[in-house]
């Protein structure tokens, strides 16, 4: 039913093509019949989970609350003691290894950023290189790098304590935190479940850039589905007891749950749910008639005219979207910048960001921006109706073929897994855990 | 990406940037106490030099005599206080650490008793016991060989007895700072790689320091006052000069007294206000 090794044949594949350009730095996660037993509870928290973790994926566990996906996470970095059964990182027992040492090397983002108050962004980024005993000039040029990978300006916010930024910026100086070391794991617990939906949804677009370039391997906690299926390469769905409900590409999850239960918490908008699949970049965009800041009025009309716009959108001098005027707003002999905020989306933004920012303005579409907020186009309600139609044939008829597939073959298995693999997870006994 | 997003709430933000360190109240408190300290003592030596009084009174009120009360005032206060802080936040990590956290509720229920037993008792009961033990004479006799400290039983057993009297508000300060700390920030410093002691020691100590140093202030208040009575087992102090003036039946004697103890218990609340500014940690 579910498959840790094998890719099925689905959209996943050229999603997961577009990063493979850089090399894999992560490292391959493998936990076997891990249990946390509490003292005085009846039930196991964590009860024999086993599951491999691809390197370089980001795996997205999640669950109803108190299904023990978070202490599966902290188990990976002994935050939390497993009981028994064993966790490798990269082939080695993390519990053959010192618990602060390992900790060291394994990346940590918790909710809101979790920064220590008392020190400023510089110091909360440099603490795990400090305790590796880097030099202070490897530090500091580390720190201003993480800094610029995560879009905060270095000379204006590296002496800055966490309570003079704003939550989104809090929480992108916990991910420099736990990218400071470089680890080849990180381990995230709801790591965006603080901040409002418009940075949240622009966290979880960096993180995929960021991801593209790195090619970490990343185990997310969150009880979002939604981030779940946007961010992830894989997903684990948990019941109680961190008993797997169903582990697969996001893909799969939606258009073949493995059960009630998953089916229930992936929601009966699955096909919606397909919104958070697709990227604007897959989309087609409309090009409208464009205006630069200082451009003499009675040009930019007649060209929208002819173009038969009704809007202009008006970039400043670096090809970046400042507003978007309608053409009656097009006051005075030149284009002046605009005065009201311009809502742009990222190409990477799910399709489900864009029908949120769409229902915002006024226009029926939303201006789309490419790498340093360069504009590419707008992108328009139609679009995405038409590609959501198109996704919806796709799945159906993959659904269609996966059920005659699984008529020509053991009807046990859904997808087959690896032969190693079934042996650690004998199928029957998933089947009774549904 | 982010700054077209967050430009606006970063400007938002921007007055908290240039928060001062202290509030205005604050900022009152500290300036104007070490004003109003100044403008009571020079009252109290115009008062001392000009108004017409007996003999008694005047070699009570002494200059040297009052210098040398006051000396010892202060010595017991801060000697007090230092003991205070070194067993009082000690005791209080040890408390919030897993291993003895079940002991707290008792260990702060003896403190509690420490204070609600009246101090006048607490200080003549440790003497009448502590000056029969040949033990501790030799240990006061010992310390009495600390420069500046008082060589004499009374003073030893005063500040005893005084430690006793004011460990109370450090150690329950210190439980409470500690305890009061975000448990996600433990976490976070024990995620990132940091031992328990560096997490204790540049974690939770950092935070934690506003709420103790709020609890040392309260203890130096308590001590300066209690101080007063230290004179009961001859350990001096300006409580000498107050109680002078009841047994003479010397009203002025009396009053200048209780004055002095006023002003050097603002002065030292004033002390106690500057340390919780100096040590409170940038950021928070």
């Amino acid at each position: 039913m579910t498959t840790t090794e094998s890719t099925p044949p689905t959209q996943s594949a050229d999603r997961d093509d577009e990063g493979r350009g850089s090399d894999v730095s992560g490292a391959e996660i493998r936990l076997d019949g891990v249990t946390k037993r509490y003292p005085g509870q009846k039930a196991a928290a964590v009860d024999n989970l086993s599951l491999t973790i691809p390197a370089g994926e980001i795996v997205m566990f999640v669950g109803p609350s108190g299904c023990g996906k978070t202490t599966s996470l902290k188990m990976i970095n002994r935050l939390i003691e497993p009981t028994s059964g064993t966790i490798l990182i990269d082939d080695n027992d993390v519990r053959r290894q010192n618990a602060d040492e390992l900790r060291r090397h394994v990346g940590y983002v918790i909710q809101g950023g979790s920064l220590f108050p008392h020190m400023t962004v510089a110091k909360n980024i440099a603490l795990v290189p400090k305790l590796l005993g880097w030099e202070q000039d490897r530090i500091d040029k580390r720190v201003d790098e993480l800094l610029d990978l995560v879009s905060l300006d270095p000379g204006r916010y590296r002496a800055r304590y966490p309570r003079e930024l704003s939550g989104g910026q809090q929480q992108r100086v916990g991910v420099a935190r736990g990218l400071a070391a470089d680890p080849p794991v990180i381990l995230m617990d709801e790591p965006f479940g603080a901040v409002d939906p418009i940075t949240r949804q622009r966290l979880q677009d960096e993180l995929l850039s960021i991801q593209r370039e790195l090619r970490k391997t990343i185990v997310c906690v969150t009880h979002d589905i939604d981030e779940a299926i946007k961010l992830g390469d894989r997903i684990l769905i948990l019941q109680e007891g961190a008993r797997i409900a169903q582990y697969d590409v996001p893909e799969v999850i939606l258009a073949s749950p493995a059960n009630d239960f998953v089916a229930d918490f992936v929601g009966a908008g699955s096909s919606l749910k397909q919104l958070s699949l697709a990227r604007i970049s897959e989309l087609e965009l409309r090009t409208p008639t464009t205006a630069t800041i200082g451009e003499a009025a009675s040009e930019v009309r007649s060209r929208a005219e002819s173009n038969k716009d009704t809007a202009v959108v008006v970039l400043d001098e670096r090809n970046r979207p400042r507003g978007w005027p309608w053409l009656r707003q097009l006051k005075g002999e030149s284009i002046v910048e605009p005065t009201e905020d311009l809502v742009s989306l990222d190409h990477r933004a799910t399709l489900n960001d864009a029908l949120d920012t769409m229902l915002t303005n006024s226009h029926g579409g939303a201006v789309v921006t490419g790498d340093r907020d360069q504009y590419l186009g707008v992108v328009d309600f139609v679009a995405v109706t038409d590609h959501m139609r198109a996704m919806q044939e796709k799945a159906n008829a993959n659904a269609e073929k996966g059920a005659a597939e699984q008529e020509d073959h053991d009807p046990s298995q859904r997808v087959t897994a690896v032969g190693e693999q079934t042996d650690e997870r004998p199928e029957p006994d998933r089947e009774q855990q549904a | 990406m982010s700054d077209t997003a967050e430009g606006a709430a970063t400007a938002t933000e921007a007055p908290t940037r240039q928060r001062r360190r202290m509030s205005t109240e604050q900022a009152i408190e500290i300036f104007a106490i070490p004003v109003i300290v100044a403008v009571g003592f020079a009252l109290y030596a115009w008062w001392r030099n000009t108004a017409s009084l007996d003999s008694v009174e005047l070699s009570s009120l002494e200059w040297a005599a009052v210098w040398l009360a006051l000396g010892e005032h202060v010595k017991l206060t801060l000697v007090s206080a230092v003991i205070v802080v070194f067993v009082g936040v000690p005791l209080g990590i040890m408390l919030t650490r897993p291993r003895f956290r079940a002991a707290a509720p008792a260990v702060v229920g003896i403190a509690n008793a420490g204070q609600a037993a009246p101090a006048i008792g607490l200080i003549v009961l440790l003497f009448i016991w502590l000056s029969g033990q040949g033990w501790f004479l030799s240990f006061s006799t010992a310390t009495g060989k600390i420069p500046f400290l008082p060589d004499t039983v009374g003073f030893s057993v005063a500040v005893i007895a005084l430690s006793l009297y004011a460990i109370l508000p450090v150690l329950r300060n210190t439980i409470t700072g500690l305890q009061g700390i975000d448990p996600t920030l433990v976490e976070a410093g024990r995620g990132v790689g940091m031992s328990n002691f560096a997490v204790l020691r540049r974690v939770e100590l950092p935070l934690a320091i506003p709420v103790i140093m709020a609890g040392i202030r309260t203890a130096l208040v308590l001590l300066v006052g209690t101080a007063a009575l230290a004179t009961f087992i001859n350990a001096g102090g300006l409580g000498g000069i107050l109680t002078a003036g009841i047994t003479l039946y010397r009203y002025p004697v009396m009053v200048a007294g209780a004055v002095l103890v006023a002003l050097l218990a603002l002065l030292i609340e004033w002390l106690g206000r500057v340390l919780e500014l100096i040590a409170k940690p940038k950021g928070i």
